[in-house]
C-alpha cells in the first residue's frame, strides 16, 4: 500500500503509481486482453489452419511449383527495390540533414508521400503510365518492353510504396547527430567519400539497419499496390489470396511463412532497438572501437 | 578480427545462392505457353482441363503446351486484358465482357462469338439459390428474398459476370410475374403494361441491392461463396455450377440447393484474342484449347464440375442427369442482347447506379 510506505527508502521500481492494485491489474488484464484477442489470436489461428491436415500437407503447399516461384518472386522484387531505397534513402537524408538547399522542405514532404497515398492508387498510377493505352504505352510498345502486369511493374510499385523507409528512419537520426564531426573530418582533410564512409557511415549503421529491415518487411508483404500491376507472376502475398479462393490449408501454410518473416523482423527490430541506444551511449562516453 | 572475416564470407556466398537461386532462369522448357483469362468460379475445371489438353496436344502434335489460367471477377478480368493484360484466350461469364475487350482495345476480330459452335459458349448455365441447411427461412423462390428478415449474398454487378447474371435473372422473374409471358415484351399494344413490370422490377432490384438487405459485394463469384461459407447471408444467388460444387465440397447437410421457378441461361463464352496469339505466335494452340472444350472429353469434365454441356451427346448419362430441371430465359428474349443490357442497366450512370444511388 503506498500510504504505508516507510519515508526513509528510496522508492522501488513502481512504487512511484499510486493507483491502487485493482485499477493496475485491471489495466493490466484489458492491454493483454487486447493483445491476445487482436493478436495473438489471429497468429495462432494462422498457424492452426495450416496444420489442419498436418505436416504432410503443410509441407507439400510449401513446396508447390507456384509457391516455390511465388517465393523467388518475392526475394527478387526485395532485392531490387530494398538496395535501390537503401541508396536513395541514405542520399536524400544526408541531403536534407547536412545541407541548406532550396525546396530542402518540398523534398521532406515528398518523401512521405507514399505514406498517406493508398498502395492501391499507387498501383493505378502506374497502369495509367504504362499500360499500353496509357501514357508511355505506345513508346514501350516499340521497344518491345513490357512493365504493367510484367515483374518489372511489381518492382516500380513495391519500390513507390516502400520509398520512405529507409530515409525516414535516418533523417531524424542525421539530424540529431549534427554535422561537427563531418566538419572535424573535413578540416583534417578527407575527402568526400573518405567522409561518408568513415565517420557518417559508421555513424547511422543500426539506425540504416533498422530502416531496411522495415523496408525489407514492408516489401514482402506488400499487396494493394502489386495486385493491381500483377500479371501471370505471383508474389507471395498474390499467391495467398488466390489459394484462399480454392485450397483453404495451403493458402494458410503460405501465409504462415509471412507471418514467420514478420517474426523475425520483429525480432531484428527489437535486437536493433536495444543496440542503437547502446550505441550512441557508447559514443556518448568518448568510446571510440571497431 | 577473424571471425569476422568469416562471417562477412559466409554472408556473402549465403546471399550469392540466394542471388543465384532468385535469378536463376526458370527451367527453360521447348513448351509453348497459353494464358487464360477467366472469371472467378472456373478455377477447379480448368486446373482439370490443363492437363487433359496438354495431353491431348502432345498426342497429336507433339508440342508440348502448358496453359496457364487466372481468375477473378469476369468484369475485373476484361479491364485487365484491355488494360494490356495478355491473354491468349479469354473464358469469362458473359459476352458483353469479351466484345468490350474487342470494343475498347480491338484485340478480338468482329465475329469472334461465331467461330466457334454454341455462340462460342463450350457450356451454359443458370442461378440458382443455395441457403442453409434446412432452409430455415422458407426461402422457395426470387420473391422470398425479399422478406424483411432474409439476407442475401451476391457478388457486385460493376465486377462480377455471374452477379450480372443475377441481377438480370431477378429482373426477368417480376417482367414474367407481372406479363404471364415474355411474348408481351414484343407486343406493341402491351407497351403501357411492359413499362409498369419494369417499374416493378426496378423497385424490386432497388430493394434486392439495399445494403440492409445486401450486406457484402465481393468482386468475383468466388468471393461472394467464401463470404457465404463464413456465415454471412441467409441466401446465396449463385452459379448452379458454383452451388453444387459447394455441396460436394462441404460434404452433405450443411447447406441446400433451391430452384426457382424461373432463371435466367447463363451462357459464358470462349474466345482466342487474336491480336495477342499473332503476337505471341500462339494461335494453333490457342484455338485446339477452345476447341478441346467442345471435345466429348472437355464436354464430360464441364459436366463434372457442374457447367451444363452444350453437346451432352458423349457425356456419360449420370452427369447430365444431376442437372436439376430450370425453366430458363434468355437474355436476348428479354433484355435484347448483352450489349442492350449491359449499356442500358451496368453501365455507368444505368439503373444499377440509379438504384444504389451513386
Amino acid at each position: 500500500m503506498p500510504s504505508e510506505q516507510p519515508k526513509a527508502r528510496k522508492p522501488r521500481r513502481g512504487e512511484a503509481v499510486t493507483e491502487p492494485l485493482w485499477i493496475r491489474c485491471a489495466l493490466t488484464a484489458v492491454a493483454l486482453g487486447f493483445l491476445g484477442l487482436l493478436l495473438m489470436l489471429p497468429l495462432a489461428a494462422i498457424f492452426v489452419q495450416a496444420f489442419e491436415k498436418g505436416w504432410e500437407a503443410y509441407l507439400a503447399a510449401l513446396t508447390d511449383p507456384e509457391t516455390i516461384a511465388a517465393i523467388r518472386l518475392t526475394l527478387l522484387v526485395a532485392a531490387v527495390a530494398v538496395p535501390l531505397n537503401t541508396v536513395f534513402g541514405v542520399a536524400a537524408a544526408w541531403a536534407i540533414s547536412k545541407f541548406e538547399f532550396p525546396g530542402k522542405n518540398l523534398l521532406t514532404t515528398l518523401i512521405d508521400l507514399p505514406y498517406s497515398v493508398s498502395p492501391v492508387i499507387a498501383g493505378m498510377i502506374f497502369v495509367l503510365l504504362f499500360a499500353p493505352g496509357g501514357w508511355f504505352g505506345p513508346w514501350l510498345e516499340a521497344i518491345h518492353l513490357k512493365i504493367i502486369f510484367a515483374v518489372p511493374g511489381m518492382i516500380l510499385a513495391t519500390l513507390f510504396v516502400t520509398f520512405p523507409f529507409v530515409a525516414r528512419e535516418l533523417i531524424p537520426l542525421m539530424q540529431s547527430q549534427g554535422i561537427e564531426e563531418e566538419e572535424a573530418a573535413r578540416a583534417l582533410g578527407a575527402g568526400g567519400w573518405q567522409i561518408f564512409w568513415r565517420v557518417t557511415l559508421p555513424n547511422i549503421k543500426w539506425g540504416l539497419l533498422y530502416g531496411i529491415i522495415l523496408c525489407n518487411a514492408r516489401c514482402m508483404g506488400e499487396f494493394g499496390a502489386v495486385s493491381v500491376v500483377s500479371g501471370v507472376a505471383l508474389t507471395l502475398t498474390l499467391q495467398v489470396e488466390s489459394l484462399y479462393k480454392q485450397n483453404m490449408t495451403a493458402a494458410f501454410a503460405v501465409a504462415s511463412l509471412l507471418t514467420l518473416l514478420g517474426v523475425v523482423t520483429l525480432v531484428l527490430k527489437s535486437l536493433l532497438e536495444w543496440k542503437i541506444p547502446k550505441q550512441t551511449a557508447e559514443e556518448a562516453m568518448g568510446y571510440c572501437g571497431d | 578480427m577473424k571471425t569476422r572475416t568469416w562471417l562477412y564470407g559466409a554472408l556473402l556466398l549465403a546471399s550469392g545462392a540466394l542471388a543465384y537461386w532468385v535469378t536463376g532462369c526458370a527451367p527453360s522448357s521447348e513448351e509453348v505457353k497459353l494464358l487464360n483469362v477467366s472469371y472467378d468460379p472456373t478455377r477447379e475445371l480448368y486446373e482439370e482441363v490443363k492437363t487433359a489438353f496438354a495431353k491431348s496436344w502432345k498426342e497429336q502434335s507433339g508440342e508440348a503446351v502448358a496453359v496457364k489460367t487466372m481468375h477473378d471477377g469476369s468484369g475485373k478480368q476484361a479491364r485487365k486484358v484491355i488494360e494490356g493484360f495478355e491473354a491468349d484466350v479469354v473464358t469469362l461469364a458473359l459476352a458483353y465482357d469479351i466484345d468490350a475487350i474487342r470494343q475498347k482495345a480491338g484485340l478480338l476480330a468482329k465475329d469472334w462469338q461465331s467461330r466457334l459452335p454454341h455462340n462460342s459458349c463450350p457450356y451454359t448455365s443458370t442461378i440458382i439459390f443455395l441457403v442453409r441447411r434446412g432452409n430455415p427461412k422458407h426461402i422457395q423462390d426470387w420473391g422470398d428474398l425479399l422478406k424483411p428478415d432474409v439476407q442475401v449474398v451476391t457478388p457486385n454487378p460493376k465486377t462480377s459476370g455471374g452477379a450480372r447474371w443475377n441481377y438480370l435473372a431477378a429482373w426477368g422473374y417480376v417482367l414474367k410475374r407481372e406479363l404471364g409471358s415474355f411474348d408481351k415484351l414484343k407486343d406493341p399494344q402491351a407497351a403501357e403494361e411492359v413499362a409498369r413490370a419494369n417499374e416493378k422490377a426496378r423497385d424490386f432490384l432497388k430493394q434486392l441491392f439495399d445494403p440492409k438487405k445486401t450486406p457484402v459485394l465481393d468482386t468475383g463469384a468466388r468471393s461472394a461463396t467464401i463470404t457465404f461459407k463464413n456465415g454471412i447471408g441467409d441466401v446465396f444467388l449463385a452459379w448452379e455450377n458454383e452451388a453444387y460444387l459447394v455441396l460436394q465440397e462441404s460434404g452433405k447437410g450443411k447447406y441446400e440447393i433451391v430452384v426457382p421457378s424461373i432463371s435466367i441461361l447463363a451462357e459464358p463464352p470462349v474466345a482466342v484474342v487474336d491480336k495477342v496469339v499473332d503476337k505471341h505466335g500462339t494461335r494453333k494452340e490457342a484455338e485446339a484449347f477452345l476447341k478441346f472444350l467442345y471435345t466429348p472429353e472437355g464436354q464430360t469434365m464441364a459436366a463434372r464440375h457442374f457447367y451444363r454441356p452444350c453437346d451432352p451427346k458423349g457425356v456419360p448419362e449420370e452427369l447430365l442427369k444431376q442437372f436439376r430441371p430450370v425453366e430458363m430465359f434468355r437474355i436476348d428474349e428479354v433484355f435484347g442482347g448483352w450489349a442492350k443490357a449491359q449499356k442500358e442497366h451496368f453501365d455507368d450512370g444505368g439503373i444499377y447506379d440509379q438504384i444504389k444511388g451513386t
